[in-house]
């Protein structure tokens, strides 16, 4: 099997699963008492978001191993997660909204969390318009790694500066010092999500990556 | 280290020569800068919110855009008749490159702060009374920030397509948490209140300095050699 076939297969097993989480979600997770139906979104909103970080971290990860060891795959992973990680982004971006406009009376507010989100999207764009910008690889691989690792360090500097700006967004209720306190239902469910996308984000790099590869082999025809 | 630093001085020493012989690129920044500041007056309504409340913004906004415009030409400079490569066969470490063009950089920008502040002042009334030697401390923070990775930054985007709008697009974001951190800095200063309350911010802004100086230190020769 190829590999662009190995990454159809795993997105369409992850696609599969996404729609077993909304079934899960919706009939079998209890309505939470406060935020009643709203709440649903946060089982596609924090997977989204878990995803879009993986993949910039990875990003950054692979720009550093791609200047120590020059080699090429490293470059294109990086590639591959910074466009899936693009998509992830965007659906973490639409989905918050979506919640706010009933929960929080607004669709947008300059809160840390949304603004550190908002910025990492920024920096998908901006690391794949370099991309598109050096027509010569070797040089577009070194630069965009360059990017990468910048944007890696720059992440924990826009969340402490703007969290100095009071913040709005719910505080954490799983990655905690103390047990999570998140109902078992709703935990399980939150976590089946959170593998789901995983999975998808497994799948879409898998994909970029083969026809990157494909491209490559093929003389660089729309490289 | 000494050698270095003398090194980089030699590079630094030759961009503000060519600069000073030439001036247009300094001249044309501290008239932007004018000219900006000047806009943001009629961009506001002064009898809905008062100066005060917006001054540390129309000054860091000014700044930054300022710091963004003597950037461009950092490199593009040594494009013309290929003295980029002539830089580069020369036996000089990478490290003193960069710091050599970081220094020249510096500078510029300080020049163009130096002729803004007082327009700002004098543009928007602004009681600045003994908050001066704490305000300059933190445009020298804030300025070292924006320095350090559009430095870095410039070196790449000379050789890609669209460099003009490239630099910008890339170096914005990261322009955020100095801006940030110095507004809410400046804003304490206008306010008269005493530094200790600015301490927080100050010590982020030096963090932010203090890593991005050694990540761009060590990053900048990938982004030059071939």
């Amino acid at each position: 099997m190829s590999l662009v076939q190995k990454g159809r297969w795993i997105t369409l097993t992850a696609f599969v699963l996404l729609a077993g989480v909304y079934v899960r979600a919706l009939a079998f997770t209890p309505v939470e008492r406060f935020q009643g139906p709203a709440q649903k979104i946060f089982y596609v909103h924090v997977p989204a978001a878990w995803s879009a970080m993986l993949a910039m971290a990875l990003v950054g990860l692979c720009s550093i191993l791609y200047l120590i060891l020059k080699d090429p795959r490293f470059d294109r992973f990086a590639a591959a997660s910074a466009e899936v990680g693009t998509a992830f982004s965007l659906v973490m971006l639409t989905t918050g909204p979506i919640w706010a406009k009933p929960i929080w009376g607004t669709w947008w507010t300059w809160d840390a969390r949304l603004t550190l989100t908002l910025f990492l999207f920024f920096l998908f764009l901006g690391y794949l318009l370099l991309r598109g910008a050096v027509g010569e690889p070797g040089l577009r691989a070194r630069y965009s790694a360059v990017l990468g690792i910048c944007g890696l360090l720059l992440l924990p500097f826009i969340h402490l500066s703007v969290y100095l700006f009071r913040t709005l967004h719910p505080q954490p209720i799983v990655l905690k010092p103390s047990s999570p306190s998140l109902p078992g239902s709703m935990l399980a469910t939150l976590l089946f999500s959170f593998g789901v996308f995983t999975l998808l984000y497994v799948g879409f790099v898998v994909q970029r990556y083969a026809l990157s590869l494909r491209r490559e082999e093929g003389g660089g025809i729309g490289a | 280290m000494a050698e270095l630093l003398a090194q980089a001085w030699t590079i630094a020493r030759k961009d503000l020569v060519l600069e000073f012989r030439t001036r247009t690129a300094l001249l044309s920044a501290v008239v932007f800068t004018a000219l900006v500041l000047t806009v943001f007056n009629f961009g506001r309504d002064p009898t809905a919110v008062a100066t005060i409340d917006l001054a540390p913004s129309i000054l860091w906004v000014t700044f930054t855009f300022a710091a963004m415009l003597a950037l461009n030409r950092a490199f593009q400079l040594e494009l013309e008749n290929q003295a980029l490569e002539g830089l580069l066969v020369s036996p000089l470490p990478r490290v003193s490159l960069y710091w050599g063009k970081l220094l020249a950089n510096l500078a510029f920008v300080g020049v163009v702060e130096a002729v803004g502040l007082p327009l700002f002042v004098l543009f928007f009334d602004v009681p600045i009374g003994r908050a001066v030697l704490p305000l300059v401390g933190v445009i020298a923070l804030a300025t070292v920030g924006f320095v350090t990775v559009g430095t870095l930054f410039s070196a790449m985007v000379i050789r890609t397509r669209f460099a003009e709008l490239m630099l910008p697009v890339l170096l914005l974001p990261f322009l955020v948490p100095p801006l940030v951190l110095a507004v809410l800095a400046t804003a304490k200063l206008f306010a008269a209140r005493p530094l200790s309350e600015s301490l927080g911010y100050l010590k982020l802004l030096a963090a932010y300095d203090i890593v991005f100086l050694t990540f761009a230190s060590v990053l900048f020769r990938y982004t030059v050699d071939e």
